[in-house]
């Protein structure tokens, strides 16, 4: 305890990130900083209630272990500031790599070294293994931290490590290889008697045999074109009938599509959830399940909002779960922190899908509610040692939320990617409970290289509602400017009654928004409180222009006005506000209601902490200017105002319309990436609905097509070029 | 496109246009109404230009005086002929206005007829008076007292009918233009077609902005434009406010209407002060001054070569974003405009490495004096910020005396007396060195951040000069010799090699210091900068 004591005073003394620990509200520090609050308190300026974290004693002792001296983290952003902050807390010094257009990146910054190893493409830099290898024998790193993507799950890279005597912080290639192939880690499941999609392995003949098989996995199934993808070919039969139908189109459809019509049949998981169970094993054949994470909002596959525990498991389930997937880890000789991922249907039948051997994204809600640090754990296994802890160590302590935050677009198809500089950015960190897992910082640039992820937002609270409380108030606290987010969507879903309830599943996403996501929905009450904002906003903005220092020459005619008739339009509505002042307050009549508006009215803060009628609203004005347009983010979305005196807006119908720019003729780019293929040229007719160029941003190829009939006019782009959101790509005639 | 309006704007439009201007007896309807689409009339822009009920006409009952033509016939007269003057507020500070009328003297009926008899909108030319002595007594009193004057131009030209006279009354308001010049700021909002002599007295005054689409300024209209030259021109090409606020340079920026242009005038006169005795005015001010702006530690790239958004810096240290820039759409290789620091209004000049990699040509060199020798007739105090590879090359350059355009920023920065501040982001290189508000021109603060280079030339032009044709590596030892801001450091010829992130606190502390400035040149009669 002493040892621990004096190297927690070391390191706060030193500065080391102290602030950073203790608000990523990690595990550790959190139940050492409770035992040992007494010595800290002249020295920590902090105000977490430490009670609210329970965390098992028994993590104080790895202070006392080594392990390495040196580790190299073969990734970047946020997993890189991950991984080094634990690191730190260990003593180890860290070696970061980073590509040339991430020299000025926090993870470089934060890494005792750091070494560049190549230009901006992955392939070049955080992919490129003869450079890392290079990188790892010049600064003698004993280990190296994969996080995760790039080179994690890349058992050719674990090789040449092993083979240089570096240790990987990740399974042994073994695992890692078994756990990548499809079919290999299937048959393994099933050997280990984990419950795995029920289907028919071999080629079904004909209809008769398609529904005695059907019969013996149990309705409903899916009949799928082995040779299949796409949807082409795959039929849902919920009984008999529909099984002979199936199998009669599907076969057709599979022999048109793909010139071979076997066909597979298996079981169909109805709206399934998508839940995983961590798993933490170490060398000596030791295997721990950490409860699961239920990751079912997803768009595009990939997550979006991820939770633990699961609203939907009993312990029964879970237990059968857990015990499954530590069999399939002790199968595999796992060792090191590994994910098991389940579909789980709506009678908690659950189905192995596969198992990720690495560390995950989500992994911060699992620390939340276990009080375990996984990389840490990930590094003791790494270095032999044994697992410290007994499954019945393993607690569920509250409940934690995870927001991925991303640098998108929500209302394009769920998130398109967008880039910028951060022009402003300020973590919600001063809501009590709330974790954020970030690479990046004021200033930096969200690039076309790299995920565009902005941050992991993780809240904790001792039971869901209080997590999910605490989330909608750290999104609403959360200043990202420069590029656009997707705090708008995350908030719609964490507050969606169905999500409320915890009735969801993967189809989450475009089963609430079969539309597409269109942004918050005010009530009449919500946007009554928009308008009288948005109204005392321009009124304390007029007050404050007319407050000059100092004692001019010609006197200034004080304004003795207390009373405004404005008229707001937001959206298609125009909504006649009157406001008037009442000493520092504002009395605000909408629609015959009158509203109490208070505030500090501070113009130049990011976040507007206004009370109306009692309620406290955090509201960002992310733009003004002196036509009176304004954007205001409210309730998470970002309203478009414009807000003029009556007499100006009685005017304004005077204003001529300008014609807005016909669109159909043009093509412009939705998104920043770059131009894979162009596939006209000027001159050419193109017909609607035929594909024009392909865009390439971040992990995905768009194609661009012809919103009508006509004749290419000119092409702006070609082919390697590198286009930004509403470049002119190309016009029609 | 003709939007019927019976009865000349309706009773709407004229309980909330005229009532609150204290209508005289006998006002005709006809001075609230513009015949066209989408303009105001004279006395609506008024109403939104100034505070609420702050207007004092002048000059309500005065008459045109013209008899031929058929112009003394009841129909077309009305008093405040053709013009609105008066003073009102703007934010309660002291502002004189005029603001013409446009086509006042036809019936909105007639109008029509006419325009259906030729089939085409053209009405421009003729028929219209500016009267003269009405606009010329605002300015007389707003040069004795020291406020601005605003002109809300609308005008088609002189009045052919009035004959010499109206030309001499052009050459009064162009007087007056001249002698309020740096004595007080005036300001010109161009608001519908202004042709011939009427365009001379918004090119003498300190700003000029357009109305898109609604406004024009030419010389000559296209219709004398095709029986001179043959050239075919609309109008909106002629003299629009793209082509001379992209183009000509003729305008300082343009609006989307005239209620967006109106509103931002008003925000624009609060960053003026009223007159050349005061200084630049101070307003509350929320953003901390000692406020760090961490990004600026990362915002110029490793690779001399790349460019970034000088516009980035500029607003990340200014008060709350917000910058007011003047030619945003000309000669952008420089940015200038107009932002506050702890409150107090300062005019900002910056070389922009986004475009043509920020370097001074014909264009920006003029653009930078002017606004340079505005901010130091209204003592606004000057910020610079330098990233300069040098003046374009070349024999377009060269023919058209860019030795003569760019020598007028030279002139500019060494002329001006304000607090000049110079914070050096990247390159200094050559000439554009000295002439970008150096220490030698007398800059009161002179920084450089630690990505500066301040040197005659690039290392690869100038290694190959000093050896040239020769096979050498002495690229790399010039980049450590003089890539750098040490040489210049080390000289005095910058002051201190700052941390970028302290940049606005040190910006703010300076200004605050340097408020009591006071430095004259010697005594003349004017400088004769190179024009």
């Amino acid at each position: 305890m002493e040892l621990l004591l004096s190297f927690l005073m070391e390191n706060f003394c030193l500065g080391y990130e102290a602030d950073c620990l203790l608000t990523a509200c990690y595990p550790l520090l959190q139940c050492s900083y409770h035992a040992s609050k007494m010595y800290l308190q002249h020295q920590v300026q902090w105000t977490v209630k430490s009670d609210e974290f329970h965390m098992p004693t028994k993590s104080l002792l790895f202070f006392s272990l080594q392990t390495f001296e040196k580790l190299l983290i073969a990734n970047r952003g946020e997993i890189a500031c991950r991984v080094i902050k634990t690191c730190k807390k260990m003593g180890i010094k860290t070696v970061a790599i980073h590509s040339d257009v991430d020299a000025n990146a926090v993870h470089v910054k934060m890494a005792d070294e750091a070494v560049c190893v190549g230009p901006a493409p992955t392939s070049k830099s955080y992919l490129n293994m003869d450079a890392i290898m290079e990188v790892i024998k010049k600064t003698r790193a004993q280990a190296v931290h994969p996080g995760y993507g790039f080179l994690s799950e890349n058992k050719e890279f674990a090789r040449r490590l092993a083979a240089e005597g570096v240790t990987f912080i990740g399974p042994d290639t073994h695992a890692i290889q078994a756990m990548g192939d499809k079919i290999e880690s299937k048959l393994l499941a099933k050997n280990a008697k984990v419950n795995t999609i029920p289907g028919f392995d071999g080629v079904v003949k004909d209809a008769d045999e398609a529904v005695r098989i059907a019969r013996e996995i149990g309705y409903p199934v899916m009949i799928k074109a082995s040779a299949g993808g796409g949807g082409k070919g795959m039929r849902i039969a919920w009984d008999d009938e529909e099984t002979r139908e199936g199998f009669r189109f599907s076969s057709q459809e599979a022999a048109s599509s793909f010139g071979d019509d076997r066909l597979l049949i298996e079981k169909f998981i109805d709206n399934p959830r998508h839940i995983e169970i961590q798993v933490l094993a170490d060398k000596h054949g030791n295997a721990l399940w950490l409860n699961e994470r239920e990751c079912s909002i997803q768009r595009r596959n990939q997550k979006v909002v991820e939770e633990a525990p699961s609203t939907f498991l009993d312990s029964e389930t879970r237990r059968a779960m857990g015990e499954q997937a530590v069999a399939l880890a002790k199968a595999v000789k796992y060792s090191s922190a590994g994910t098991v991922e389940f579909l789980v249907d709506s009678s908690k039948n659950f189905y192995f899908l596969e198992m990720n051997t690495r560390l995950q994204v989500e992994h911060p809600v699992t620390e939340c509610i276990t009080g375990l640090d996984l990389v840490q754990e990930m590094i003791r296994v790494a270095k032999g040692y044994p697992l410290r802890h007994k499954q019945a160590d393993i607690p569920i302590n509250g409940w934690a939320v995870e927001c991925r935050v991303y640098a998108e677009d929500p209302y394009k198809s769920f998130g398109l990617p967008s880039i910028g500089k951060l022009s402003q950015y300020q973590e919600p960190l001063h809501v009590p409970s709330v974790r954020v897992d970030s690479g990046i910082e004021q200033g930096s640039d969200i690039s076309i290289y790299y995920d565009p992820m902005i941050s992991k937002l993780i809240t904790y609270g001792s039971n869901r509602a209080e997590a999910l409380r605490r989330m909608e108030e750290a999104l609403d606290n959360y200043v990202i400017r420069g590029v656009t987010h997707n705090i708008s969507l995350l908030r719609e879903v964490i507050i969606h009654p169905r999500f409320v309830q915890g009735d969801i599943s993967t189809k989450f996403l475009p089963e609430v928004y079969p539309d597409g996501f269109k942004g918050h929905q005010l009530t009449d009450h919500e946007r009554r409180e928009l308008l009288a904002t948005a109204a005392c906003l321009y009124v304390a903005e007029q007050l404050r222009s007319q407050r000059f220092l100092g004692t001019p020459r010609i006197p200034i005619a004080k304004s003795k006005r207390n009373s405004w008739e404005l008229s707001v339009h937001l959206g298609d509505g125009i909504y006649p506000v009157a406001v008037s002042k009442d000493g520092s307050s504002f009395s605000v009549e909408v629609d015959g209601m009158k509203l109490n508006v208070t505030s500090e009215w501070n113009l130049a803060l990011p976040l507007l902490s206004v009370t109306i009628d009692g309620t406290q609203r955090t509201v960002q004005r992310l733009s003004r200017d002196a036509s009176g347009k304004t954007s205001i983010q409210f309730l998470g979305t970002v309203y478009k105002l414009q807000v003029l005196t009556k007499a100006a807006a009685e005017l304004s119908k005077y204003m001529p319309e300008k014609a807005a720019e016909d669109t159909s003729s043009i093509l412009r780019s939705p998104m920043p990436g770059a131009v894979v293929a162009v596939s006209v040229k000027p001159g050419d007719m193109v017909s609607e609905g035929q594909e024009i160029c392909v865009i390439e941003a971040m992990k995905m190829q768009n194609s661009m097509i012809a919103a009508k009939t006509g004749k290419v006019k000119a092409v702006h782009c070609k082919a390697g070029d590198t286009v930004g959101e509403g470049d002119l790509l190309v016009e029609l005639e | 496109v003709l939007r019927s309006r019976p009865s000349c704007g309706g009773a709407a439009r004229q309980s909330a246009a005229t009532s609150p201007l204290r209508a005289a007896p006998g006002l005709s309807l006809s001075l609230t109404c513009a015949p066209f689409q989408g303009k105001l009339t004279a006395r609506e822009r008024i109403l939104l230009l100034l505070d609420p009920d702050s207007f004092d006409e002048y000059d309500m009952f005065v008459e045109h005086r013209c008899s031929d033509f058929g112009m003394d016939s009841s129909k077309n007269k009305y008093p405040g002929d053709s013009v609105v003057t008066g003073r009102g507020r703007i934010n309660g500070r002291l502002a004189y206005v005029f603001s013409q009328v446009y086509k006042h003297n036809i019936l909105w009926e007639e109008a029509v007829h006419f325009e259906t008899r030729t089939g085409k909108i053209n009405l421009s030319q003729t028929l219209f008076l500016v009267r003269v002595a009405v606009v010329g007594k605002v300015m007389d009193q707003a040069a004795m007292v020291g406020a601005p004057v605003i002109g809300l131009n609308d005008s088609g030209g002189a009045r052919i009918q009035e004959g010499v006279e109206s030309l001499a009354g052009y050459a009064d308001i162009f007087l007056r233009n001249v002698l309020c010049s740096g004595l007080v700021p005036q300001i010109s909002l161009i608001m519908g077609p202004c042709a011939g002599g009427a365009v001379y007295s918004p090119a003498l005054t300190d700003f000029t902005f357009m109305v898109k689409d609604t406004s024009y300024l030419f010389i000559t209209g296209p219709d004398v434009v095709k029986s001179v030259t043959n050239e075919d021109v609309t109008q909106e090409q002629l003299g629009g406010a793209k082509t001379h606020t992209a183009v000509s340079g003729v305008a300082h920026r343009a609006f989307e209407n005239d209620i967006d242009a109106l509103l931002n005038l008003r925000e624009f006169f609060n960053y003026l002060p009223l007159s050349n005795r005061d200084p630049a005015p101070v307003c509350e001010c929320h953003d901390p001054s000692d406020r760090l702006v961490p990004e600026l530690d990362t915002v110029v790239p490793m690779e001399s070569t790349k460019a970034y958004d000088m516009l980035d810096i500029i607003r990340s240290i200014v008060d709350e974003r917000e910058f007011f820039e003047i030619m945003p759409s000309y000669a952008r290789n420089i940015v200038v405009g107009f932002a506050r620091m702890n409150g107090r209004t300062v005019g900002i000049v910056g070389n922009q490495p986004k475009v043509a990699s920020g370097c001074l040509d014909i264009n920006s060199s003029v653009k930078g004096a002017r606004f340079v020798r505005f901010c130091d007739a209204f003592n606004i105090p000057l910020i610079t910020f330098v990233d300069v590879p040098g003046f374009l090359p070349g024999t377009a350059q060269e023919y058209g005396g860019i030795i003569r355009h760019g020598a007028k920023l030279l002139f500019a920065f060494a002329e001006a007396t304000v607090p000049k501040i110079t914070v050096i982001t990247r390159k200094a290189y050559g000439g554009a060195y000295d002439v970008m508000s150096s220490k030698h021109l007398r800059g009161d603060a002179n920084y450089a951040w630690p990505t500066a280079e301040v040197a005659v030339m690039g290392a690869k032009g100038a290694v190959q000069i000093i050896f040239r044709g020769k096979e050498t590596d002495a690229e790399a030892e010039y980049v450590d010799k003089f890539a750098n801001p040490f040489p210049a450091a080390m000289r005095g010829f910058v002051d201190d090699i700052i941390q970028p992130s302290t940049t606005r606190m040190r910006i703010c502390h300076d200004l605050d210091v340097l408020a009591s400035k006071s430095q004259t040149n010697p005594w003349k009669k004017h400088a004769n900068i190179p024009l």
